[in-house]
């Protein structure tokens, strides 16, 4: 049961062949089974989940079924869920009951999902293998030795070991994408506005945006039809109707023409398996009769510099309400307001998030806000310029996901700046807003890869459509790794 | 030395918004401790903020009220720092781009003269929660129910030369937010709340002096009293060759002096920028005219229109229009009885001193202004006195009626029966030989003044009701000579 | 750039983050690198381009004046380390 795609659960459970408490079931077991090697869950919501699978098939008898009713998912521990422990991979967190449902949460709650529980993540997001969570680090089930990328490890981990059919992720700068790489399933960052950031604990507000993580283009399809949409809660929510992703699958690739970003092809520590795998899904789509040449975007290289500002900056702010008063972690015996806050956060927050809410807080104090802030806010409309150029000649931009395949736990832990460059070719499409995803490539050295392709602003339905037909014709994203 | 003051104010005004500025939390004031505080307004995880539109409409109408430029394109900025009833350990508030630009507004100093006081700019921005003081054993508690209320932040041009001037200024905005209706201008309930930019410099000087900073300051006179204690203060620091020392002080009204507050081990950086949750807020030519659609006259405008359609000094312009509710009292006063002097004299008189004794304001005034017409119009058509309407105005304040009715029952109307007022009129004769004699025999030019105690006798007589002009007429014609 | 560890223990203060000596000197190394690594921006001129705050051209949206919240005081407070009588327990404040 655990090997089927989310939509052929859909369609199993429409006709019957099993019911959503008998999923649920399953997949539960399979958790207890496998997630001690993994770690990819923080919170297995048993409970709730088996009441959530029998209103769905409640529902099902009724005859109010939709195509996500009844279908497990695990959340990243980012989103907040009423009544249930949303940590956010923090220690700051470790007590926080939420009070509420993130959008997201509610709304594919409300389409009759069910929720396994929730999924390891590095702490705040802040993490590109997921070794800064409070919670341990998250196995890559390809090799429990090897890191599976971060943020959203747990979830990429869990999909790709078959613990759950699907998972949501969020992606600040590759936080979807570059897990989804390094452990051989289909993951989509959707155009910032695209999904609902209410109740999404902010790492860096501009950047972050949530999306879905499963097996396929397919299932990434369904599972953001029942994530995205306007959301009056959120002001930066994209006012503009959601496509009809699903429809557009199956739309043939003739005359597409996709660009290949020179620089990144170029890039010192491209892994040469990596850069073959890319080649291999160029031919692909070429064989379907896309057109593909080379683009360039001249000042890409300075995203992970850019970034390194913006995101700090907006965490260094966003995570100040944290301060032991109203939720979170608090320190014993508190003797002052000031002993109280720096006791409190210095305890609650881990290595990554300190250095980087103080490379922030510096970034905008008296005296460097231009040389670093602004200079970053520059550069990045320099780099959204860069794709918009690059859209002027081509439909859809393509590159590696990550540089390498995944690492082995602990390779990059002691030097923050090599682990950053790990999101080198993820990086620039937040800054720039725009959607991407990553599929599965030929696998290196025994390893999944990934191929990223980016599209054009709220162009989601285009990617999933290329996507989809790749995984038509070949078998890439149906390896799965063994023992699972 | 002559020294010269310089005083900036920052006006931090409630708008009178039903919910805060960017949740949808009530605004009323006095709730349960943090039972107006919405998961946004406790700063929760993964909350975000959406903009209050009537906030924004209200920072419009007072950008027309003052001729400022409005910022067409607007931007929000997080100001960092950390304390208990700041929940995000940011305020949302606006820093490079505010909504409101420069303008300007008009002050009426004492001897009646104009000074124009530049507004440098005025901005949206959430309220902070409370500390309470109250001892829980020896923790303070946080009531959240404020935070994130909206406040437009009104920043002065160092225009001031005295206390009494930033008083005038203080007024003004008072004047200008409660008559827009954008504020209650309730100082008790901190819904209007001053700080004092001060300094002095030796006359001549252009430079700046070193200023100081007076908090929160929340009535009008202990404003006057705090800037006028920092003054002398100054002044005596630096002609004993002392140094001023920026800083931020409070008014201690106990005292009657200002204090340091505990100096902050570092300056603050409060690393302004532009709120990521938040997008710029561009007006629109619509969105203006929607706003501004009901504005009502504006005080100064009805002020220079009082002078010229009722004949007033700048004097009583001014004070008629220092509230709405005063001014439109006024006009309906005029309306009634049609005489914008005497009209004046009574809303300024009579009225004002009643309502100065009873504790009570203009809107909740006993007397309605049609009803105070309608007295008024009694003694304009002679049915009684001036002095026979003070006693009928009383009686309207005690709830007796409208003027004909108090008139009627206590029997005042004015005698101007002639027939009876000479049979008054002949009894005072017949019963004051000796004054009548006395009248007679004197000087013609003295005679007006004498004539005031036959007049008095027979207005005793009458109860104060006989025509005074009759009673003098018949009197002169009486007692001849 | 290289930073001081007396800057490190400045922006600390300002981020209200204890630092002992010795994380201090770990974290003014990796703070340097990360500068370092940050400074490439300086290779391009900027100085005509206008900063993006956003990656999306929109304008802020309004909500209508409404009350939409009811008092839900006790599920938030439920996350409070310290609370009483509806309040929120802090260290006393010195004012």
């Amino acid at each position: 049961m655990h090997h089927k795609t989310l939509a052929e659960l859909s369609a199993g459970l429409a006709a019957g062949e099993f019911s959503s408490v008998e999923l649920t079931r399953h997949f539960l077991e399979r958790i207890r089974a496998h997630d001690e090697r993994l770690n990819s869950f923080i919170t297995v919501t048993e409970e709730q989940a088996l009441a959530q699978a029998k209103a769905a098939d409640a529902r099902r008898a009724a005859g109010e079924a939709g195509p996500l009713t009844g279908i497990p998912l695990a959340h990243k521990d980012i989103f907040c869920t009423l009544d249930v422990r949303t940590s956010c991979g923090s220690r700051m967190l470790d007590n926080f009951v939420s009070p509420y449902d993130a959008t997201v949460v509610e709304r594919l709650a409300d389409a009759g999902m069910v929720m396994l529980g929730k999924t390891n993540m590095d702490e705040f997001a802040m993490g590109s293998s997921n070794e800064t969570s409070y919670y341990g680090p998250v196995r890559n089930p390809w090799d429990i030795e090897r890191v599976p990328g971060g943020s959203s490890g747990g979830s990429a981990a869990a999909v790709a070991a078959r613990l759950t059919p699907a998972a949501t992720g969020t992606d600040t700068g590759g936080s979807i994408r570059q897990p989804a790489a390094l452990t051989g399933i289909t993951g989509l960052k959707p155009t910032y506005g695209r999904c609902s950031r209410w109740g999404m604990i902010a790492f860096a507000s501009s950047l972050d945006q949530a999306g879905p993580m499963a097996r396929t283009a397919e299932d990434c399809a369904l599972l953001l039809s029942g994530m995205a949409g306007f959301d009056p809660r959120d002001s930066t929510s994209a006012e503009r109707p959601v496509d009809d992703y699903l429809a557009a699958l199956d739309r043939p690739l003739d005359g597409l023409k996709v660009g290949l970003v020179r620089e990144f092809m170029a890039q010192d520590g491209l892994h040469s398996g990596v850069a073959a795998a890319t080649e291999a899904v160029l031919d692909e789509l070429k064989r379907q009769g896309a057109e593909v040449v080379e683009v360039s975007l001249p000042h890409a290289y300075l995203s992970v510099p850019a970034y390194y500002v913006v995101a700090p900056a907006e965490c260094s702010s966003n995570l100040s309400r944290f301060d032991g008063v109203r939720f979170g972690h608090r320190c014993d015996d508190p003797k002052d307001l000031e002993d109280l806050y720096k006791r409190s956060r210095s305890e609650g927050f881990g290595a990554e998030v300190k250095r980087r809410i103080l490379i922030g807080a510096y970034a905008l104090s008296a005296g460097y806000y231009d040389a670093y802030y602004l200079k970053a806010q520059q550069v990045r409309q320099l780099i959204a310029q860069d794709f918009c150029a690059a859209f002027e000649q081509v439909d859809l931009i393509v590159s590696p996901t990550a540089p390498d395949v995944a690492f082995p736990l602990g390779a990059k832990t002691d030097d923050p700046v090599a682990m950053y460059l790990q999101d080198i070719y993820t990086i620039a499409v937040n800054l720039a807003g725009l959607p991407a995803i990553s599929i599965p490539a030929p696998a290196a050295d025994g390893l999944p890869t990934g191929f990223q392709m980016i599209g054009n602003h709220f162009d989601e339905a285009r990617l999933l459509n290329v996507a989809h037909r790749i995984q038509q014709a070949t078998d890439w994203h149906e390896q799965a790794p063994e023992g699972f | 030395m002559q020294w010269e003051v310089v005083i900036g104010l920052e006006i931090h005004t409630q708008l009178a918004t039903r919910s805060k500025i960017f949740s949808g939390s009530s605004t009323a004031f006095g709730a349960e401790p943090n039972t107006q505080a919405s998961l946004i307004d406790l700063g929760m995880p993964g909350t975000l903020p959406v903009l209050n539109r009537r906030a924004v409409e209200y920072a419009v109408r007072f950008a027309k009220a003052i001729g400022a430029e409005l910022g067409e394109r607007s931007v929000f900025a997080r100001k960092n720092y950390f304390y208990p009833d700041l929940p995000k350990g940011y305020q949302i508030s606006q820093f490079e781009l505010p909504i409101v630009g420069r303008g300007q507004v008009e002050i009426v100093l004492e001897d009646g003269s104009v000074k124009t006081i530049g507004v440098t700019r005025a901005h949206l921005e959430e309220d902070a929660g409370k500390s309470l003081h109250e001892d829980f054993h020896g923790m303070t508690g946080i009531d959240l129910n404020r935070a994130g209320t909206p406040l437009l932040e009104i920043v002065s041009e160092p225009d001031m030369r005295s206390a009494k001037e930033a008083v005038a200024y203080a007024r003004k905005i008072h004047q200008i937010v409660t008559w827009l209706g954008i504020c209650d201008g309730n100082m008790q309930e901190g819904s209007f709340r001053c700080d004092a930019n001060v300094s002095v410099r030796p006359l001549g000087e252009e430079k700046l002096g070193t200023r100081t900073e007076l908090k929160n300051i929340n009535s009008f006179r202990f404003l006057e009293r705090a800037i006028d204690y920092e003054i002398g203060r100054q002044i005596d620091v630096l002609e004993d060759g002392g140094r001023i020392v920026q800083e931020t002080r409070l008014y201690d009204a106990e005292r009657d002096e200002t204090r340091s507050m505990r100096s902050k081990e570092e300056a603050n950086d409060y690393r302004y920028f532009p709120d990521p949750d938040l997008l710029p807020v561009v007006l629109d030519e619509a969105f203006i005219a929607e706003a501004t659609r009901d504005m009502p006259e504006l005080p100064d405008a009805r002020r220079v229109r009082f002078q010229e359609q009722h004949g007033l000094s700048a004097y009583d312009a001014n004070v008629l229009t220092a509230t709405r509710a005063q001014a439109d009292y006024y006009e309906v006063v005029v309306a009634v009885c049609g005489d914008a002097k005497l009209a004046a004299n009574w809303v300024m008189g009579e009225l004002a001193g009643a309502l100065n004794k009873a504790g009570r304001s203009i809107e909740d005034c006993p007397v309605p202004a049609p009803a105070l017409g309608g007295l008024l119009a009694r003694i304009l058509d002679d049915t009684i006195s001036g002095k026979i309407a003070k006693q009928v105005f009383e009686a309207m304040w005690a709830g007796e009626g409208d003027a004909d009715t108090v008139i009627e029952a206590r029997g005042l109307r004015q005698i101007t029966d002639s027939g009876a007022i000479e049979a008054l009129v002949d009894e005072v004769i017949a019963a004051n030989p000796q004054q009548v004699e006395n009248y007679r025999n004197a000087d013609p030019a003295r005679r007006p003044k004498m004539i005031g105690f036959f007049v008095g006798q027979v207005m005793k007589k009458s109860q104060g009701k006989a025509n005074p002009q009759q009673v003098n007429a018949l009197l002169r014609e009486k007692l001849g000579g | 750039m290289s930073l001081s560890s007396d800057d490190v223990h400045k922006i600390a203060h300002l981020a209200r983050l204890a630092v002992s000596d010795e994380e201090a000197e770990a974290l003014r190394r990796d703070l340097s690198n990360i500068l370092d690594l940050v400074e490439q921006m300086g290779a391009v001129d900027t100085s005509a381009i206008e900063p993006m705050a956003h990656p999306l051209a929109m304008n802020q949206r309004l909500r209508p004046d409404e009350v939409t919240e009811s008092d839900r005081r006790d599920l938030y407070l439920r996350n409070a380390p310290a609370a009483e009588n509806g309040l929120f327990l802090v260290p006393r404040v010195i004012e």
